[in-house]
């Protein structure tokens, strides 16, 4: 049922007839000609990203991606706020998702009951098709005033006044910010995470589990000892996943990040992701200005961030395909 | 599948029906977001009455002004007033159509609607950065009678680049030369201190939400919502609460003779006038390729400018004085040349 | 029970008893844990389904479906809202979808391990996670600067390119489903290699090519950034795809935005409407594929 099984059978028809090869050259060239069109357009999209954000680059220089000044009245450009927002909240996220969807993909594989698995699990998958300007308004009419009122207020007084880590929790309570931004985002991505995992526990075969539970081992032992070892790479790579979905999320995170282009050292001040200052800006920008220029180099750099984390994802997550 | 065909010919056929319907006496425009709702009233009205349709897009002014720049739109609107040598450059007649205001608000436990005083001054401080606590000796003897609690200011701004902001950055450099050298104006610019919210129900929310906050909004919105808002101390010297009376003095004292109509309304100096007033501006190509397409777009303003003030009131609009909209109709009738060199009006 | 009877090396009863204990407590808790995660999972479904009824529910009514966006306080509806999405994810999907039929093909039936083929798994994978927001700054820098204006056409492209890998990705998974005994019967019938896939292949995975088209379709339903850049958004009728076109999440976006309650009511409206239709897609996408599997 391999690739290569299916190729060789159908070379040999190839060999058959002048005319059969006519058909078989043309559709074989659509075929491997939309393969390369496919490379084509990521170039296409890399470049198109660079050359856009050239001028902004060649003013600034390398210092554009660490400079910390976003000034549009001046018109110095710097990428780190943005950078740093996009970071930290996705980082932020992931800490939120990760024992959220590992206990979804836990039960989904161990605990729940056979008739529970197929709703259950289609429920979650449905917060994955959630379209993502949804979570940014939810996430704004109910979530922000949830933390505005109850909870940013609650931990500020208490977590706020430690001595070492208050910091991470002072400021006004304004139900925006860095958190809220994370917490939707986290949200978002359990669904993608709990899926690669899900799929990837089921992979574990039936007799390592099975000897582990003649040993006598609970359930979570199983878990912990067993299925988490075998499959530790790709439950790796399912996270990283998420972290890419994460890094380039636009709309969920433009309603509640706040646009403050300063790096707030406390958790609910306002930040600014890469996508969200785009998305933000944008309409103000002119073409040809050095604003939108710095928009795209800005596109740029998520584009490469993105590019890499996806790439080591793929990496730790494809061996498994194959078997 | 023979019904199927039929059904998606007959679609077909409609939807090239509406098509063709809809372009008939059509102008485009792009840009401000600050007189979208207005203008979206009025192109509605203008409709009915003389079958000229509108296709605003709110894009933001920098869009608009591109669109503008490229002729792709018949006309371009911005709420910053562009500089005189880049209208010349790109050939575009720049007049104002309307004027809005905005109001601060504020959200302080057992402090109620237009009762706070405030003054420009303060209000830069407190934007950057500089007056942090509600009860600071600064606000406090300017409000006694007043009970300010000790409560942390959380300044909101709008975080998407606005013509919004741009009207309240220029009343805060007219009025702070720290905010002016400091940050300076523009449709978005780098808020010293704050957190941002995603246009004006975005800033009203998390006003709403945050106690201490300070935000500012379209005065049309502070009223549908009855929000908090303050009392403004103006160039006069008097404290003056947002009202159509209030407005409307700003508006008269204004200086309209300035070239291309860049009448600066910010803090006017007048007893009753209200000190954040602002007029929006359209970008209309100098030489247009269609001449019936522009003289449509003047159409489309004189018929506002003549039966359309009630339209703008109801939104919490400022008309233009009847001077000003004279001056504006003189200079379509000078300034837009067709194709042939003569005027189009 | 005297333990002392037993010579050698014997279980300490009470030892083991504690650790029996300390196991099943553990055990106990993630099996709580791991419930309050489902649970908490399926809570925010909820409360976003619930929240979106109780908003949108508001200001539903036929004239949502029958009459065009209209200023605030004039009533209107999302029709042109609707029809310019319902255009665009299409014109989208026509696109996109035999393009990456025909890159699942190729990595499925012609590239059997080679270096191409690897680096277009790994490209289309790299292009299926990518942010959505730099596709339409891709297409703004390639459709819409050069032309001077933003239109559907670019909008319906933008689309496009994020149907491509979701189609690839469920394309090779269905084809390399096909037992070979499939294949080996069609080709000993004489089939040219072409014909095999297209006239056996693709009917017997029919359904999954569906699915994964329906599922691209629920996908690009939604977006909204790439829209932003491209198509714009237009409050007034038109389908005119060398202008501006509206759509749906574009509308939601700007009546979210505004100041009018009017508007904001018909922003839940149209978000209730998008969730429902892409949930919709969604669940029969995979009813279709348990039916037929």
């Amino acid at each position: 049922m391999s690739s290569s099984t299916a190729s060789a059978v159908s070379d040999l028809a190839a060999t058959r007839g002048s005319s059969a090869s006519t058909g078989d050259r043309i559709f074989a060239g659509l075929c491997k000609g939309a393969g390369i069109f496919v490379l084509i357009l990521l170039g296409a999209i890399i470049v198109e990203l660079f050359i856009g954000g050239w001028p902004a680059f060649r003013t600034f220089g390398l210092s554009f991606v660490w400079g910390a000044n976003w000034d549009p009245v001046a018109e110095e450009f710097g990428a780190i706020v943005p950078i740093y927002g996009t970071i930290i909240t996705s980082i932020l996220a992931l800490l939120l998702a990760v024992p959220v969807a590992f206990g979804i993909a836990y039960f989904l594989t161990e605990i729940s009951p056979m008739p529970l698995r197929r709703p259950v699990g289609t429920a979650v998958e449905l917060l994955a098709a959630v379209p993502s300007i949804i979570y940014g308004m939810w996430g704004f009419f109910v979530i922000v005033p949830l933390m505005a009122q109850y909870i940013q207020p609650a931990v500020i007084d208490s977590a706020g006044e430690l001595p070492l880590i208050g910091w991470l929790f002072a400021g006004p309570p304004f139900g925006t910010g860095i958190f809220t931004a994370a917490l939707i985002l986290a949200i978002m991505i359990i669904p993608f995470i709990s899926a690669t995992m899900r799929d990837v526990f089921q992979t574990v075969p039936p007799v390592f589990k099975e000897s582990a539970y003649g040993l006598g081992c609970t359930r979570w032992e199983v878990m912990w000892n067993i299925v988490i070892p075998y499959t530790r790479k790709s439950v790796v790579g399912g996270i990283m996943l998420g972290l890419g979905r994460a890094l380039g999320e636009t709309l969920a995170v433009t309603f509640v990040i706040g646009n403050a282009n300063r790096i707030a050292t406390s958790l609910f001040g306002p930040g600014n992701t890469i996508a969200s200052l785009v998305a933000l800006e944008f309409g103000e920008a002119e073409a040809g200005s050095l604003k939108l220029s710095a928009l795209l180099a800005l596109g740029f750099i998520l584009f490469v961030l993105s590019f890499i984390v996806l790439a080591v994802s793929r990496v730790l997550l494809r061996p498994r395909a194959g078997q | 599948m023979n019904r199927l065909t039929s059904l998606l010919g007959a679609a077909v056929a409609s939807l090239a029906l509406f098509a063709s319907a809809a372009s008939a006496q059509q102008i485009t425009g792009a840009g401000a977001t600050f007189p979208n709702p207005i203008y979206q009233k009025w192109g509605e009205a203008a409709q009915k009455a003389n079958g000229i349709q509108l296709n605003y897009q709110s894009v933001g002014s920098g869009a608009g002004l591109t669109q503008a720049r490229n002729r792709t739109v018949d006309f371009g609107a911005s709420d910053a007033p562009m500089a005189a040598a880049q209208l010349e450059e790109h050939k575009l007649l720049q007049f104002p159509t309307v004027m809005g205001s905005l109001v601060a608000i504020v959200n302080i436990p057992g402090v109620a609607d237009n009762q706070l005083k405030m003054t420009g001054e303060l209000l830069a401080e407190i934007y950057l950065g500089k007056i942090t606590k509600w009860n600071d000796p600064k606000l406090v003897e300017m409000n006694r009678g007043v009970a300010l609690p000790n409560l942390a200011i959380a300044p909101v701004y709008r975080a998407d680049g606005s013509g919004t902001t741009f009207v309240w950055v220029s009343y805060l450099s007219a009025v702070s030369p720290e905010w002016k050298s400091t940050v300076g104006v523009g449709t978005s610019v780098k808020w010293p201190s704050g957190t941002g919210a995603r246009g004006n129900e975005g800033v009203a929310g998390t006003v709403r939400n945050t106690r201490g906050a300070i935000g500012y909004v379209e005065n049309a919105y502070a009223i549908q919502n009855k929000l908090v808002s303050t009392q403004l101390r103006n160039k006069a010297g008097n404290f003056v609460s947002p009202s159509h009376e209030t407005f409307l003095a700003a508006a008269d004292n204004a200086d309209w003779s300035v070239p291309n109509f860049a009448a600066n309304l910010v803090d006017q100096p007048g007893a009753k006038s209200w000190p954040i007033v602002s007029p929006t501006f359209i970008l209309l190509p100098k030489d247009p390729k269609d001449a019936t397409r522009a003289v449509n777009v003047m159409k489309f303003f004189d018929w506002a400018f003549t039966n359309g003030t009630k339209l703008a009131e109801e939104l919490e609009y400022i008309p233009l004085p009847k001077a000003v909209q004279d001056a504006v109709r003189a200079s379509w009738k000078t300034q837009i040349k067709g194709p042939d060199g003569r005027p189009v009006m | 029970m005297s333990t002392t009877l037993l010579a050698g090396p014997h279980k300490d009863l009470a030892a083991a008893g504690q650790l029996g204990r300390r196991r099943k407590r553990t055990d106990s808790l993630m099996f709580w844990l791991a419930m309050a995660a489902t649970v908490v999972g399926l809570l925010f479904l909820l409360s976003i389904l619930v929240t979106l009824f109780w908003r949108g529910l508001e200001a539903m009514s036929l004239t949502v479906f029958t009459d065009v966006t209209r200023p605030p306080g004039s009533g209107g509806g999302l029709l042109n809202a609707i029809v310019g999405s319902l255009i665009q994810t299409m014109i989208g999907a026509a696109i996109g979808t035999p393009i990456g039929l025909l890159v699942g093909t190729y990595l499925s039936e012609y590239s059997a391990g080679s270096k191409l083929g690897d680096a277009v798994r790994f490209v289309s994978d790299i292009l299926l996670s990518a942010p959505s927001i730099l596709i339409g700054l891709f297409i703004y820098q390639l459709l819409v600067l050069p032309f001077g204006g933003f239109s559907g056409f670019a909008g319906s492209m933008a689309l496009a390119v994020i149907v491509i890998p979701i189609v690839v990705r469920t394309t090779e998974d269905m084809l390399t489903l096909i037992p070979t005994a499939l294949r080996e019967a069609a080709v000993a019938l004489g089939a040219p290699k072409w014909k095999m896939i297209v006239l056996v292949c693709y009917p017997a995975v029919r359904s999954g090519l569906i699915t994964g088209a329906l599922l691209a379709v629920a996908r690009i339903a939604g977006e909204t950034a790439p829209l932003l850049f491209t198509s714009l958004g237009n409050l007034t009728w038109s389908i005119d795809m060398t202008k501006p076109m509206g759509s749906l999440p574009v509308t939601i976006y700007t009546y979210a935005g505004s100041p009018y309650a009017d508007w904001i009511a018909l922003g839940w409206t149209g978000a209730l409407l998008i969730t429902l239709g892409v949930l919709a897609i969604n669940i029969i996408a995979r009813v279709v594929l348990r039916q037929r599997s």
